[in-house]
């Protein structure tokens, strides 16, 4: 070393000192070996060939022969959805149970002391901004929609009784119904919707990030769906077999997105059109789609901590006002008590609502648990890597309570007030209005019957579409790190390639009709997905 | 004039900045100044480092051999970023203050047309700081 070298390490304050152990895995896979880099056409591109191609080729086939064949292909992709979810429901159930026990046991194991990224790492991120940001990118929207229309479902079929024919179950009940009787039946409504937005879905969201997180931050392998498979197909992962689960991820992450993309679009619709009068057509869901694409666009743009951060806690303040509103202005004592008694009805039904075997409510079971978890299975590497992304620092049991834990909290507290509210409007109040309205504007309905409805169904809408572009901007950052074989610093043309793209595909299949099929095709790539998770979570 | 230069490097593509830190080595000789070199990874493992401690060290060990290239005064700040693609022209704006340079050399790419949608680092940078800021172009083949 040259003697005037006055390089002084104190200066090094970027970065903390020594990062610990972190037991590094010795592999001589060069992250990005197999990209593509340079410049084309002006634009510098640094992405995966085969998985980037491959990927963007399918996608594009697969959308064009959705319109082009779609008489022929909904059905199929319906009956798939169909037999899978109804043939398959006990493995969707017992996976997500698995889920469920390993996440809730990881916190007491010893690994809850382990960091992500080393015991000297520090969180990338505020605890505010980091849980605005998992929060956003893993629900998000659902609760919007669900949150009203979900509740007042499962009060209408438990209402309903049991109802067969042949000894096959023709009821949507959960388990038993509760038939004819109001408390019981809202008890019952409850405990199944949280059960849907609750500790299952977080679990599954919570392994999966976790075992990137460990990889990437800990391991040393790159932040891409293939590293969790290291332990299990060795130095392969990097070759054909790593390539497909790559691709299988980026599907379900575009195809998941793109469906909520169209999902979400008719509800902010039905919201304006019921607020404002404003046309509720296809050439409005396109301009919101579009729109909410520019947004997203920028968000990209801007990154991580200037973008998406930010988007979700305008995120999260937006969602605490309207809860807030909600728990004044609505049966305050009611959801407060209700809190506490929807948290018991979840408890005390979760053994039933979780049991894959021997189930009498076949429709429940298969049409809605199972749907839903193959559903958030789907979600699941999108949510997991982001969430993987932005956790670095945090320790294993910080992360566990943070994914798991407080969501659910906030989900058992959303879906009281919200739902609650609704229920005791049908149920106490005899305002029939809302259990007839739309599973769109049930939520707007339920304003409507409280004070100042204009403005806080205005926010509702703002709230769906910004919760859209969160998870818009983040599921394009995922996709792009895949397809870029890992890397996470690739060109920016290529996050804002899949931003566009994402916004494209669901405006072809809204106005083709085919977000059915997709939602369909979706769901299906749920299965083998809960197949390559269960072998992904052993390690663990 | 100058005192400290502040030159960012990709260990990456160090092959692209040669323009920039032959430059950057000339002007510190010139003025006999401390050139002290800027690397920016993603908290993400990459190609040149699986934890930002390694990539931390290797920037040190480039900053020793430039030191020991050229015999002079050099010093290396690392810094790690969960979106760098994102947030480098704030890294770099920080770093101008953390380490008080009073000279940026950076090297860039030809203006293009998608400058105009996705400006290029080194001119943005140029607007939001008052220090002295020579962007180096690669040679033309």
């Amino acid at each position: 070393m040259s003697e005037n070298n006055t390089r002084d390490q104190n200066e090094n304050a970027g970065i903390p000192a020594p990062e610990g152990r972190s037991n590094l895995i010795d592999t001589d896979y060069v992250i990005g070996q197999d990209n593509v880099a340079g410049s084309a056409l002006g634009l510098n591109v640094d992405l995966h060939g085969k998985v980037f191609t491959i990927s963007a080729l399918t996608v594009l086939l697969f959308v064009i022969a959705t319109l082009a064949l779609q008489n022929s292909v909904a059905p199929l992709f319906e009956s798939l959805r169909v037999w899978l979810t109804s043939n398959l429901s006990w493995f969707f159930l017992a996976g997500a149970n698995v889920f469920a026990l390993l996440a809730v046991g990881l916190i007491f194991t010893p690994l809850g002391k382990v960091r992500l990224g080393g015991q000297e790492a520090t969180p990338d991120f505020s605890n505010s901004g980091w849980f605005a940001m998992l929060f956003a990118a893993g629900m998000g929207i659902g609760l919007m929609y669900f949150g009203v229309s979900e509740p007042l479902s499962h009060f209408g079929s438990s209402m309903g009784g049991v109802a067969g024919d042949g000894g096959v179950r023709t009821d949507w009940a959960p388990l038993g119904a509760a038939a004819n009787n109001p408390d019981a039946a809202m008890s019952l409504s409850m405990a199944a919707t949280i059960f849907h937005w609750g500790l299952h879905p977080w679990a599954i969201y919570a392994v999966v990030a976790l075992a990137l997180a460990l990889f990437s931050f800990n391991k040393g392998l790159p932040l891409t769906m293939r590293s969790v498979f290291y332990p299990i197909l060795g130095e392969r992962v990097w070759g054909w077999p790593g390539h497909v689960i790559d691709i299988l991820a980026v599907f379900a992450t575009l195809f998941g997105l793109a469906t909520s993309l169209g999902l979400g679009a008719q509800q902010a619709t039905s919201g304006l059109s019921h607020l404002f009068g404003v046309a509720n057509n296809e050439v409005t869901m396109v301009v919101l789609i579009m729109g909410i694409t520019i947004v997203a666009l920028a968000s990209v743009m801007l990154g991580v901590d200037k973008g998406v951060q930010r988007l979700s806690q305008l995120n999260m303040v937006l969602a605490g006002l309207l809860l807030g509103f909600v728990l004044l202005v609505g049966p305050t004592l009611l959801i407060v008590t209700g809190f506490f008694d929807n948290l018991v009805s979840y408890v005390t039904h979760l053994p039933a609502l979780s049991n894959p075997f021997g189930r009498e409510d076949a429709n429940f079971s298969q049409g809605w648990t199972a749907f839903y978890w193959a559903w958030w299975i789907s979600w699941s590497p999108f949510v997991g890597m982001f969430i993987a992304r932005v956790s670095r620092g945090r320790t294993v049991r910080e992360f566990l309570i943070a994914v798991l834990i407080i969501p659910t909290l906030i989900s058992v507290l959303w879906m009281t007030a919200l739902g609650g509210t609704a229920l005791d409007q049908v149920v106490n109040q005899g305002l029939e209005g809302v259990a007839a309205a739309s599973g769109d504007l049930q939520l707007f309905e339920m304003l409507g019957n409280l004070p100042l409805a204009t403005i806080t169904s205005l926010v509702a809408v703002v709230l769906v579409i910004v919760f859209f572009v969160t998870s818009s901007d983040s599921g394009s950052l995922v996709i792009d790190a895949i397809t870029a074989g890992g890397k996470v610093d690739a060109p920016k043309p290529q996050r804002m390639f899949w931003a566009i793209i994402e916004g494209a595909i669901a405006i072809a299949l809204l106005l083709g009709g085919g977000l059915v099929a997709l939602q369909a095709m979706a769901v299906s790539v749920g299965f083998p997905f809960t197949v390559v998770l269960l072998v992904a979570s052993m390690p663990l | 004039m100058f005192k400290k230069i502040l030159v960012p490097v990709d260990l990456a593509h160090v092959d692209a900045l040669a323009n920039a830190l032959a430059a950057a080595d000339d002007l510190a000789k010139h003025y006999g100044a401390e050139v002290c070199y800027l690397g920016v990874t993603p908290t993400t493992p990459t190609s040149v480092a699986a934890t930002p401690a390694e990539y931390e060290k290797k920037l040190g060990e480039f900053a020793d051999k430039q030191a020991h290239k050229h015999q002079q005064s050099v010093s290396a700040h690392a810094v790690a970023s969960p979106d760098p693609v994102a947030d480098l022209d704030d890294i770099v704006l920080k770093a101008i203050h953390e380490v008080n340079a009073d000279l940026l050399v950076m090297a860039t790419h030809l203006p293009r047309h998608l400058d105009a949608v996705i400006p290029a680092h080194g001119g943005k940078i140029a607007t939001h700081t008052d220090i002295s800021v020579f962007l180096v172009r690669q040679t033309q083949e």
